[in-house]
């Protein structure tokens, strides 16, 4: 291209690598980038796998021993004290299918909702795709998932051969959707999270109650049908309730399977995942001036 | 050649102070009265309000602060570039926004090629994994590939020197491996442009040489890019071809390194090692008057650069006006950090003084190989019949010694403390 007023060639066959602005597109994701760092990906995963059990005594089986000592708390508290019905489903199966289910959408939550501040040290030094990080704090959580999963297998087992009619519906095939859909959702409210606490250090504090809170309004130690008319809509608008109870009904036929609700759980995935990913986006480009 | 990197333009704006109304209740709270028409209850009495639209627009600027202005600078494929500058200037703010750690205010930068900076080695270690998977994770957090890093592995793995303990969790390592490990993954990384800050810092004389070695062998024979950035004036002259000086933000010298260090050194207007007062002293009393004071090489004009390895003398010259009183200097010399490192007066000279009235030039003079090399700054003491002191300035004077020539190879960093005589050693064949 002739520049007129200098009457030389720009030589604009130059091909940048890298272009670095002050302002990205609010939709600039370079999901290609974050394929790219794929490796990186596993290798947190695994970081975060040995480091946390490297010096415990019992190790990994602390994924076992949480379940099941929360499974016996609650069976004591609500099915034996309170009385709460489980729908006629032993309140072991009742709680601990529960439990995993929930105990994997908080742990994504929980788990990415800091990778900012967590992260400050490394983040300030280096640049790879910020998003590397909550991706492999949820693939990590499924570790943990999985364990837990054959703890619940073996329950089922247990309860089969001891005369309990397990019904193993074909909705089974469900369950991975039903995994992937809860760790997205905790994705997308932990890195919404994870982007106002950089602003907002409150919100730190109020996650660990609120998670804990959030408990009790979704159908983990309780089946959704008896929750009473007017409390109703919390477990409506709740988009993890119909997530839980259907990953219930496959596996031991308490709850509902409900298409709609469970639609409406997908549709709420995808727009917070969105907005999520551009909040996380326009953080990531500053937050070190502010951290 | 052809240019790898192009900037142009850039700034970085920093806001000042603490963050301290940005809690959510800070925000809420000014949310929920301005909804009712109240004035903002988080605001300071009587200091404009700087988030409101209506505040005037100097006020809010004084909040913030341009640690890079209008950057504009271009390198070419293989050269290594020098960036000098003091702390504050702006140089790891520079290397920030090429790393892609923070974004640019204004401007943009064009880089053609991977770049990796070794801007703190060890990124991303975590004591707990041995050093095998260590270099797997700080490789892959580097920008490496799988395969590149199984490649380079027995290389970086001697490079270090830490083969023996390659499968033991790194928390068990000697600092000196830890540091070893993570310079030699990452310089390892074979990008088409390496960020270098003050990693020579680290490690003993042997492994320094290594390093430079290292980083020459990338330039040149490799042909990569390099940016180095150092406090370090015979390291960053024996690497670098062409020089940045950055100041305040702002590029003030751009061009050869020779020149550039050269620059560097001499042309501080905040470092002052002469004062002369004409006419209006500032410094004087009813019995006397500073009227000149200096720091030099032996011999030397004021204006020409100090080294550690010539003698330096001390002049101050002073209007005597009162008879009866004997006037001495003590001066207390102190490092850059303001350590006062020894005190020495012209109270130690025996003969009884001339206490007639006129000017007086007192010397003092301090050998050479006695200094360690960097600034210093001298608190002056004006000291009556060698018992008060009637008047103290602090920091009247500064000075800067540059080192002397070092071999290549021999340790670059600087020795600790602010002095380093030389005394006499000797070595011999011990016959028993």
């Amino acid at each position: 291209m002739l520049n007129d007023e200098y009457g030389t060639y720009e030589i604009n066959s130059e091909i940048w690598d890298l272009e670095i602005q002050p302002k990205r597109n609010l939709l600039d994701i370079n999901l290609k980038e974050i394929w790219n760092y794929r490796y990186l990906v596993m290798l947190f995963v695994r970081r975060d796998f040995v480091a946390k059990y490297k010096q415990t005594i019992l190790g990994p089986l602390w994924f076992v021993l949480n379940p099941l000592i929360s499974t016996f708390m609650y069976t004591l508290v609500f099915a034996g004290i309170a009385g709460i019905s489980t729908e006629g489903i032993p309140p072991q199966l009742f709680y601990l299918s529960g439990i995993v289910s929930w105990s994997y959408f908080a742990a994504c939550l929980n788990g990415t909702s800091s990778t900012f501040l967590n992260n400050a040290g490394i983040f300030g030094k280096v640049y790879f795709p910020r998003l590397v990080s909550p991706i492999s704090i949820i693939i990590s959580s499924m570790v943990q998932l999985g364990i837990q999963l054959l703890l619940l297998s073996s329950f089922m087992i247990y309860y089969g051969l001891s005369g309990y009619h397990i019904q193993i519906n074909s909705h089974l095939f469900y369950i991975p959707l039903l995994i992937i859909n809860l760790a997205l959702l905790g994705l997308g409210f932990g890195i919404i999270f994870s982007a106002l606490t950089t602003k907002y250090r409150d919100l730190s504090n109020f996650l660990g109650i609120g998670v804990q809170l959030w408990m009790f309004i979704t159908p983990v130690i309780y089946p959704s049908s008896v929750v009473p008319e007017k409390y109703r809509i919390f477990v409506i608008i709740n988009p993890v309730a119909p997530l839980v109870e259907a990953f219930k009904f496959v596996l031991i036929g308490a709850g509902e399977f409900n298409y709609g609700r469970l639609l409406y759980s997908v549709v709420f995935t995808i727009i917070l995942l969105f907005v999520g990913i551009v909040l996380f986006n326009r953080t990531e480009q500053n937050f070190m001036d502010t951290v | 050649m052809s240019r790898v990197i192009k900037i142009e333009n850039v700034s970085k704006q920093y806001r000042l102070g603490s963050i301290g109304t940005n809690t959510l209740r800070g925000d809420l709270q000014r949310w929920w009265h301005q909804v009712r028409g109240l004035p903002d209850p988080t605001l300071i009495i009587g200091q404009e309000n700087s988030l409101s639209k209506s505040s005037s627009k100097s006020k809010n600027q004084d909040e913030y602060v341009w640690a890079l202005k209008d950057i504009n600078f271009e390198v070419q494929q293989g050269e290594v570039l020098g960036i000098i500058g003091k702390n504050g200037a702006g140089k790891s703010t520079l290397l920030k926004l090429l790393s892609r750690v923070t974004a640019p205010t204004t401007g943009n930068i064009k880089v053609k090629g991977r770049i990796a900076s070794l801007l703190e080695v060890g990124t991303g270690f975590h004591p707990e994994l041995t050093g095998r998977e260590n270099i797997y994770l700080n490789g892959a957090i580097l920008g490496m590939t799988q395969t590149e890093i199984r490649n380079k592995f027995d290389e970086i793995v001697e490079f270090a020197g830490v083969a023996k303990y390659i499968d033991t969790p790194v928390k068990r390592y000697s600092s000196g491996m830890y540091v070893r490990l993570a310079f030699a993954v990452a310089a390892h990384l074979e990008p088409e442009i390496l960020i270098v800050d003050e990693v020579l810092a680290v490690g003993d004389a042997e492994f320094q040489k290594k390093a430079i070695g290292k980083i020459k062998n990338v330039s040149r024979n490799e042909g990569r890019t390099v940016l180095f950035v150092s406090h370090n004036m015979s390291a960053v002259k024996s690497l670098c071809s062409r020089g940045i000086i950055l100041k305040n933000g702002i590029s003030v010298f751009e061009g050869d390194i020779e020149a550039c260090v050269g620059k560097y050194l001499k042309g501080d207007n905040d470092l002052a090692n002469h004062k002369v007062w004409e006419g209006t002293t500032e410094i004087l009393n009813e019995d006397f008057e500073l009227i000149e004071i200096g720091v030099r090489g032996k011999g030397k004009d004021y204006c020409e650069l100090m080294r550690i390895d010539e003698p330096i003398e001390f002049i101050a010259i002073i209007n005597q006006k009162n008879a009866n009183k004997r006037i001495d200097i003590t001066l207390h010399i102190k490092d850059d950090q303001g350590n006062k490192l020894f005190s020495t007066s012209s109270a130690v000279i025996n003969n009884s003084f001339d206490l007639s009235r006129g000017f007086y030039q007192t010397k003092g003079a301090f050998p050479a190989n006695f200094f360690n090399w960097g600034n210093f700054y001298i608190d002056l003491f004006i000291v009556e019949n060698r018992r008060i002191a009637t008047v103290v300035v602090e920091d009247i004077l500064s000075f800067t010694l540059s080192n002397k020539e070092v071999e290549l190879g021999t340790w670059m960093g600087r020795e600790p403390g602010g002095i380093m005589p030389t005394f006499h050693w000797e070595k011999r064949k011990h016959i028993k």
